[in-house]
């Protein structure tokens, strides 16, 4: 698993996939070979005089969260399409748990789930029903069915409303609802077109708890787009896309770090002999307006030596590392369109989420 | 981590994909979720039962005193199979074309992305529509006393047989012309110019005999008039009628003075069947 990333060139900021993920792995049969989850080469995608996916070359790694991030009409469902056979890649080539999905399209249905932008649930059947049907449609065996449902209901907790009708869910449940239909027949991967469009960020933060339970326990590869900010921060690599290619690759911490340093600032008794204690042991700081502002690598790890470096009692310390935003911002040159102001809770679970 | 205790081997993911017991699953399965969603709508129940009852009341009673009886037989007994026959068709035609409502509300994406054939998925919604249909038409033969109509075992055993090729007749077409159909809208255009056309053009609500020629031969080129004729001959055998009854009400179609057995009428919509079933698999087949 470890080997996997590597060779994918994911580098994960050290926590890496749980263990469980990876006893997991060591439990699935080879056939599908250790290569990565998805492995796409020039894919475009063309319709008419529209060029929806303009060439795009990435490679998702088995256990992977992968989030393609962009605006509106920027090719994300038309990737997504691509990957999961629903339509025909005008150039390219993309491989989906090892199978080419033009000529081994029935291969890789097997072997995915999908959650549409749209709802796709039958809303005159209950949960359980919708539910039951997707396991004969994927052929999941007989005995396997009944304990799978449950499992999954357990999963995004409404196994309470198992036997409700769906027309009487929320807009919140219905998604989850479909999140656990994707995972009902255990796919390699998950593909989520826009999992949380819509939901108040509560239930947005439920259903990404979800979505990383369902990565840790049942090892599953996942691949999402969104155009959400904040939660692209959830994701092992993000991919940025816009007008159809992809303008930056990587995990969150690398496309911060290549727009900017973090920052960590300090109000002390003493600015001045701050500044200098910190200069003197090497540190690059400048005297900003809530006090000194030094530039680290990561802001994390730098807290703690820096308040002991700065030899003055410290009153204040703020550490800031650039968001998302300003990595869109820089590559784009504007603003992602959606505001996100209520990002900042969710911004610290994700962060308590993966530190488990 | 406490998951590795809960957490289950990893299943293969999707065992019987293409097997046959895998595909018979799923035909049963599509046809299961029809009968579901049948038996929920109760307003599609009493609908498809209220306005075969209208045209029997209008038809039966307004027409019978124009008409008149022909030794003992109204036009009323006349026109019931025809009615019958209505309900079937009709229901199975809203059965099939609830497609249209699954594209709509997205759940066709759900079933032709899984990786299984076509050709089940029609079948399952085949089966279905047939059932729903021939259960709808069954529920009209309680009528059969107020009509004047004397039901027998078998007369029942037969007309069931004969309503379920009708609807499958006619849940193929009705998928068929689903699949080609994008928009809700059209649904309604197409029930009134395509179905109750059909409807009235297939001697379910008037006697094929003595029309003029150009009707004559629309009616004939109707598939549906193969399947109202042998319901209403079933039917007619099982009644003490008249001669003059029997000269004045003829069941069986007649082509260019032949008269056709019932085995051939029922090949007819049996070919009828199967050509749509081709092209209701063909139609969603289509990837974009
Ligand atoms: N079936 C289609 N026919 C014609 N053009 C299409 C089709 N599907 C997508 N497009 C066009 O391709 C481009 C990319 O669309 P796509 O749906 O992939 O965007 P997206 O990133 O998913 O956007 P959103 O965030 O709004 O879902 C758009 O310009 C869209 O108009
Ligand atoms: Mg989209």
């Amino acid at each position: 698993m470890d080997a996997d990333r590597v060779r994918a060139g994911t580098a994960v900021r050290g926590q890496g996939p749980v263990v469980s993920a990876d006893a997991d792995f060591a439990q699935r049969p080879v056939r599908d070979g250790a290569g990565p989850a998805v492995d796409v080469h020039g894919l475009a995608k063309r319709y008419g005089e529209v060029v929806a996916v303009a060439g795009v070359d990435f490679s998702v790694a088995q256990g992977e969260v992968f989030a393609l991030l962009g605006p509106n009409g920027a090719g994300k469902s038309t990737t997504i399409k691509m990957l999961c056979t629903l339509a025909r890649p005008t150039s390219g080539r993309a491989t989906v748990a090892g199978y080419d999905v033009l000529s081994a399209a029935r291969e890789v249905r097997r072997r995915i789930g999908l959650v549409f932008q749209e709802q796709t649930l039958d809303d005159q059947l209950t949960a359980e029903e919708n539910l039951r049907f997707h396991a004969v449609l994927y052929g999941v065996p007989h005995d396997r069915v009944e304990p799978r449902i449950a499992r999954v209901l357990d999963l995004v907790a409404l196994s309470d409303r198992r036997r409700h009708l769906v027309s009487t869910y929320s807009g919140g449940m219905a998604r989850r609802l479909e999140i656990a239909r994707g995972m009902l027949h255990t796919p390699r991967i998950l593909f989520l077109d826009e999992p949380t469009l819509g939901l108040d960020p509560q239930t947005r933060a439920l259903m990404w708890d979800d979505v990383l339970r369902l990565r840790e326990e049942e090892g599953v590869t996942i691949f999402l787009t969104t155009h959400y900010m904040d939660e692209a921060e959830y994701a092992d690599r993000i991919a940025i896309i816009d007008h159809g290619s992809i303008i930056a690759l990587g995990t969150p911490s690398a496309l911060k770090a290549s727009v900017g340093a973090d920052t960590v600032t300090l109000g002390t008794d003493d600015d001045e002999a701050a500044l200098a204690s910190l200069k003197r042991v090497g540190y690059t700081a400048v005297h900003t307006e809530g006090g000194i502002t030094v530039f680290v690598d990561d802001e994390e790890s730098a807290v703690g030596p820096i308040v002991s470096a700065a030899e003055v009692p410290v009153r204040t310390v703020r550490a800031r590392r650039p968001t998302l935003d300003d990595v869109f911002l820089h590559f784009t040159g504007r603003e992602i369109r959606e505001q996100h102001g209520e990002a900042v809770p969710m911004f610290a679970r994700a962060h308590g989420a993966r530190r488990r | 981590m406490t998951a590795v205790s809960t957490r289950t081997p990893a299943v293969a993911a999707a065992g019987t994909g293409t097997s046959v017991p895998g595909e018979l699953r799923v035909v049963a399965m599509v046809w299961e979720r029809e009968l579901i969603r049948y038996t929920r709508t109760r307003t599609r129940i009493v609908s498809g039962f209220a306005q075969p009852v209208l045209f029997l009341l209008v038809l039966g009673y307004g027409m019978s005193g124009l008409v008149g009886t022909t030794g003992g037989f109204t036009f009323r007994q006349f026109v019931y199979p025809g009615v019958v026959a209505m309900s079937v068709v009709m229901t199975a035609m809203f059965s099939a074309m609830s497609i249209v409502w699954d594209r709509e509300f997205g759940f066709l994406r759900e079933m032709l992305v899984a990786p299984v054939s076509r050709a089940s998925l029609v079948l399952g919604k085949t089966a279905g529509g047939a059932t729903v249909a021939a259960a709808q038409g069954t529920i009209m033969l309680v009528l059969a006393p107020l009509v004047g109509i004397r039901l027998t075992p078998l007369l029942v055993v037969e007309v069931i047989g004969i309503e379920l090729l009708m609807a499958v007749a006619m849940t193929t077409f009705g998928v068929f012309v689903a699949s080609r159909i994008q928009r809700m809208e059209s649904f309604q255009v197409v029930m009134q110019m395509l179905l109750m056309p059909m409807l009235f053009l297939s001697g379910a609500l008037f006697p094929l005999n003595g029309l003029p020629a150009w009707l004559a031969v629309v009616t004939r080129l109707n598939p549906l008039t193969y399947a109202v004729a042998p319901l209403r001959q079933v039917v007619f055998s099982a009644q003490d009628m008249s001669a003059a009854a029997r000269a004045r009400f003829p069941t069986n179609v007649t082509i260019l003075g032949h008269t056709l057995p019932i085995w051939w009428e029922l090949a007819v919509v049996a070919v009828f069947a199967l050509v749509f079933f081709v092209l209701a698999h063909r139609g969603l087949s289509r990837t974009e």
